[in-house]
């Protein structure tokens, strides 16, 4: 068997392979936080709450109505959704115009809540949701095993992350959305209702997060806290994209997964630190980050 | 924080008066201070259920020993030695508490212990998996009372060894706790004649396991353990079910599974895991009574962890009661010189290292159609002695025992 | 209305207005002083202590965040390394005394904040923020993968010791007062470095960046230089942590740790002096008598609230509101 760096190349493919089926999943958390910075400038740390409830509300629904995994991959984010534009409603939208810190600081809080409460109800030893029954197995690839959701989960994401980044950067419905996050009074006086813009983009950046705990849902254990365990590592990814570029947030998105995937062939213990060690290296050589416009 | 002057004089007339008669009971009051993590990771573990156990255990006792009021007070841990240090520090010199129970986060068990030993106070250890508790942190005021790493070990390891299991991947938590518990491991493996032919450690948290589950695969090892706990454990089995470990051949061993957590994976992923546990809740009559009594309370089976809470409490009064006093060297030498036989230990006994040892069990994770409800999820497959299954004295580096011997 | 006006009156009323706000000042530092040698007889001397670090650990942070502009998210990684350092020398040389092991804690967090700073300062807002926060996940990977930290057990028994070879510390009240002393010293630090001339091109900065630069100032040398004050303060508190409690932890590293300090900071007034010290006093309360009571399993909700409240309602924290309210009622 040949060989790379002591690993045989089969075993390297595989976690490549991995490593994009991650990276992908990166992806579609990463373009929800980068479309709510890139058009509202929030910095939103209850991004990994809404990931996390989005995960959630699939358990509930099922235990509660049997609602399958279909039904629920269009339902929970929409609720999930619709809990969203509640948060801006009632708490984003009174700062706006102040510093962006701000908005870190109090979806932080807002996250905060959410987990704290959850935690009470249900627990942090993890729900339970089965695998639906068509996506039992998977194929070999000669190099792996791929279970057939991994599969799933990496054209659906990629659907997903390029369906949005064309209706937000090539789109008319997408350049009202970026010039009316812009200039509101501009748009005002077009007669489009800014706010109630902000509020929808705001509700759709959550909606991508709460798809995204959709379909970790039959994977990972569903935990009141599994959002705050992997938002730092999203924000991580889209600093490095370029806070607010959404093909940015994208590219990384992938990028970041084949590399923790690589770091977790030849150096396992540092998987979780190695993105923060790409992210310092690259805001020194590029100080907005890959992809993002110069300050 | 008002009567904290007050108090601290009631704790400088209260030490005069131990020094002088110790087999009293200090103001006629024994209180219990409860530490765990309430509300983080190892929340369900131990946390408010631990302390329904706890007070199941006083009312048990009547809420009093002899003359003198029992009486708990609880904190938090946040799973911060900051917080568990100054907390305990505060019961024991200004609120009188005389024995602390809980504990879970190592960290926190040796931060505490630290405190207790100073105050010369009792803490008696339950949710920690340390084994250096009892062995290079041993002191004569605290005991381990559940599990640590040494039996989850040897349990289950010998036992796989010796079913066929002869190469070993571990894949392990890259904790102090998880280096402890694969050193155990490979050493146990070894000593049967196996051989651990690869080890992997894994950041905590780590939210996907498929690289290292298809790392464990490309390795050919017969039996792929894991070395980790909580949310880790089981997105590692989930992610072992997904890829099909199990089916090409190879045997999963999980090191440290509580209940709650094979309760979380559901028998269709967990069936037929091997595991040790130092309780299962139905492996006999007065358990099964006893943990129906918990149910009502609480509307979970508990771990063991639980009703070592509710145990070691029983224990601890029951010697309070005997001796009449509440001072921690008396108590303790009380609970070491009486045997525990009860709803969770069989040929239990504490060691001068603070260690109680008693029968583990080797248990394995029913199958679907064994499994006749929710929580019914372990079938017992064998008893682990306690001479077999704890840390021989003989290798011990306790200076409690090292000094006698 | 018309009256001339004698401007030598005017000064003369200024320098008087000026006197008597100095004697005030200067009556309610004495009475905050005279409560704070009294209270370990009436409060718990080890909790006071605790707030006296976190209280130093937010001043720090309150001098870059709150007078320089500068949102760091790594300053865990400064209180870690103050305190570790400290830990690691005093349990492993004996022959240490305690202020050494404290110097050398703070040499160390001096100098990894001079790190950070030079890798940092070059950023701009939401950036900094984020290349400060990835420094310190490095620093928390290095300090799990080290042995001499304990990884996730920590390091205990960190012995007190005797200060200049002479005070026991094991004596709580002894190790009280050399923290308070420790703390109003770096409190009079703060005060000075602020009101000084050093000071006033920090808020310039904070203000507006371009100007400051277009006045022809070394922007980033008077940033640079903030960050290692501020670094320097935070590892103090680290290492004055690990004495008093004689261990010290991962927790201390961690990014929640960060997240604190910045809540410290928020809920008593960022900007104003007494402001971080009243917020962490807050901060620290609320967590240890929530954690004891029956709204024990909602710490971390109720904190988050706290977050939400003031974010909302209460931007300029405690000590900002009363400050305005007085501004409004009163003068």
């Amino acid at each position: 068997m040949s060989m790379v760096f002591g690993v045989p190349l089969a075993v390297l493919s595989g976690q490549l392979m991995i490593g994009i089926i991650n990276g992908a999943f990166y992806a579609l958390l990463s373009l929800g936080l980068a479309v709510i910075f890139g058009l509202l400038k929030i910095i939103n740390f209850a991004h990994g709450a809404m990931y996390m409830l989005g995960a959630l509300v699939t358990v509930v629904l099922f235990d509660l109505l049997s609602v399958n995994y279909w039904v629920a991959l269009f339902v929970a984010p929409v609720l999930v959704g619709a809990f969203g534009l509640l948060i801006e409603y009632f708490l984003l939208r009174r700062i706006a115009g102040q510093d962006h810190i701000y908005s870190l600081l109090l979806t932080f809080g807002a996250a905060l809540i959410i987990q704290g409460v959850l935690t009470n109800i249900y627990g942090v030893s993890g729900l339970r949701y089965s695998m639906p029954d068509m996506f039992k197995g998977g194929i070999n690839l000669g190099f792996m095993f791929l279970p057939y959701y991994r599969a799933w989960v990496i054209v659906v994401a990629l659907l997903v992350c390029f369906g949005t980044w064309f209706i937000i950067e090539k789109t008319k419905l997408g350049s009202y959305l970026r010039a009316g996050t812009e200039d509101s009074q501009l748009m005002q006086g077009f007669g489009i209702n800014a706010p109630l813009l902000v509020s929808l983009t705001y509700g759709f950046g959550v909606m991508l997060a709460a798809f995204a705990g959709v379909l970790a849902a039959p994977i990972y254990s569903i935990t009141p806290v599994m959002g705050s365990n992997i938002l730092i590592v999203v924000f991580a990814v889209v600093v490095i994209g370029g806070m607010g570029s959404i093909g940015g947030a994208i590219i990384t998105g992938i990028l970041m997964g084949v590399i923790e995937g690589l770091t977790k062939t030849f150096y396992p213990p540092a998987s979780s630190a190695v993105i923060f060690l790409v992210m310092v290296v690259v805001l020194m050589i590029r100080p907005t980050g890959l992809f993002g416009k110069e300050a | 924080m008002i009567n904290m002057k007050k108090s601290f004089l009631a704790m400088i007339l209260s030490a005069v008066i131990v020094s002088d008669a110790q087999a009293e009971i200090s103001d006629d009051i024994v209180k219990i201070g409860y530490l765990a993590d309430m509300s983080g990771t190892y929340r369900d573990l131990v946390g408010p259920n631990g302390l329904a156990a706890l007070e199941m255990a006083v009312d048990d006792f009547g809420g009093k020993v002899g003359m003198a009021d029992i009486q708990i007070v609880s904190a938090d841990d946040r799973n911060s030695p900051d917080v568990a240090s100054s907390t305990v520090r505060r019961w024991l010199e200004n609120e009188d508490v005389d024995m602390v129970a809980g504990f879970v986060a190592s960290s926190v068990s040796l931060a505490a212990i630290e405190v207790i030993k100073e105050n010369n106070k009792l803490g008696i250890v339950s949710g920690s998996i340390a084994s250096s508790i009892t062995n290079e942190h041993c002191s004569p005021n605290h005991i381990h009372y559940v599990y640590d790493t040494y039996p989850l070990a040897v349990g289950t390891a010998r036992a796989v060894v010796e079913e066929g299991g002869e190469s070993w991947f571990i894949l392990t938590v890259d904790y102090s706790g998880g280096h402890e518990l694969e050193a155990a491991v490979s050493s146990v493996v070894e000593a049967s004649g196996g051989e651990v032919i690869k080890t992997l450690r894994h950041p905590f948290p780590t939210p996907d396991f498929s690289s290292f589950i298809l790392q464990a695969q490309a390795s050919g090892a017969d039996v792929v353990a894991l070395a980790n706990t909580g949310a880790d454990a089981i997105n590692a089995i989930n992610t072992a079910g997904e890829f099909g470990l199990t089916q090409s051949g190879q045997k999963l061993a999980a090191l440290l599974l509580f209940l709650t957590e094979v309760h979380s994976l559901g028998v269709e992923t967990a069936q037929g895991i091997q595991l040790t546990t130092g309780w299962y809740w139905d492996m006999n009559p007065e358990a099964r009574a006893w943990a129906d009594r918990f149910f009502e309370k609480t509307g979970v089976r508990p771990t063991m962890v639980h009703a070592g809470i509710y145990s070691s409490t029983i224990h601890y009064l029951n010697a309070v009661e005997a001796t009449g006093s509440d001072d921690s060297q008396i108590v303790r030498t009380q609970m070491i010189n009486t045997p525990i036989n009860d709803m969770f230990a069989t040929n239990g006994r504490i060691r001068q290292d603070g260690r109680m040892v008693y029968d583990m069990y080797l248990a394995q994770v029913k199958t679907p159609e064994e499994s006749q409800g929710e929580w019914d999820l372990y079938k017992i497959v064998r008893t682990i002695p306690a001479e077999e299954a704890f840390r021989p004295l003989s290798n011990s580096v306790c200076p409690l025992v090292t000094d006698n011997r | 209305m018309n009256q001339p006006v004698n401007p030598a009156d005017i000064h003369k009323a200024i320098v008087e207005q000026q006197k008597i706000q100095d004697r005030k000042k200067l009556m309610v530092n004495g009475v905050l002083l005279l409560l704070l040698l009294a209270a370990p007889f009436v409060m718990y001397p080890v909790f006071l202590m605790k707030i006296l670090c976190f209280a130093l650990f937010a001043v720090a942070f309150n001098l870059l965040f709150g007078f320089t502009g500068l949102l760091s998210f790594g300053h865990a990684a400064f209180l870690a390394t103050g305190g570790y350092t400290t830990g690691y020398l005093l349990s492993n040389f004996s022959g240490l005394t305690t202020e050494m092991g404290i110097i050398a804690g703070t040499a160390m967090a001096t100098l990894l904040g001079l790190a950070f700073a030079l890798l940092s300062i070059r950023r701009q807002g939401i950036y900094f923020a984020m290349v400060t926060l990835a420094l310190a996940q490095l620093v928390f990977f290095f300090f799990v993968q080290s042995e001499f930290t304990g990884g996730e057990d920590g390091m205990h028994g960190i012995p007190r010791g005797e200060l200049f070879g002479l005070i026991n510390l094991e004596d709580n009240l002894n190790m009280y007062y050399f923290v308070l002393v420790v703390f109003i010293a770096c409190y009079l630090l703060v005060q000075r470095i602020v009101g000084s001339p050093y000071g006033q091109i920090l808020k310039a900065i904070k203000q507006n960046e371009p100007r400051a630069v277009s006045l022809g100032y070394n922007v980033d040398r008077y940033k640079i230089l903030a960050f290692v004050i501020s670094a320097a303060l935070a590892g103090l508190a680290g290492s004055m942590k690990s004495v008093v409690f004689q261990l010290a932890s991962l927790n201390d590293a961690h990014w929640h740790m960060s997240g604190e300090v910045i809540l410290m900071t928020l809920v008593g007034g960022m900007g104003t002096l007494l402001g971080p010290v009243v917020g962490a006093t807050f901060v620290v309360n609320i967590e240890y008598l929530l954690s004891q009571g029956p709204l024990r399993d909602w710490v971390d909700p109720i904190l988050g609230g706290t977050f939400v409240l003031t974010v909302l309602a209460f931007r300029s924290g405690i000590v900002g509101e009363i400050q305005k309210f007085i501004k409004k009622n009163l003068g």
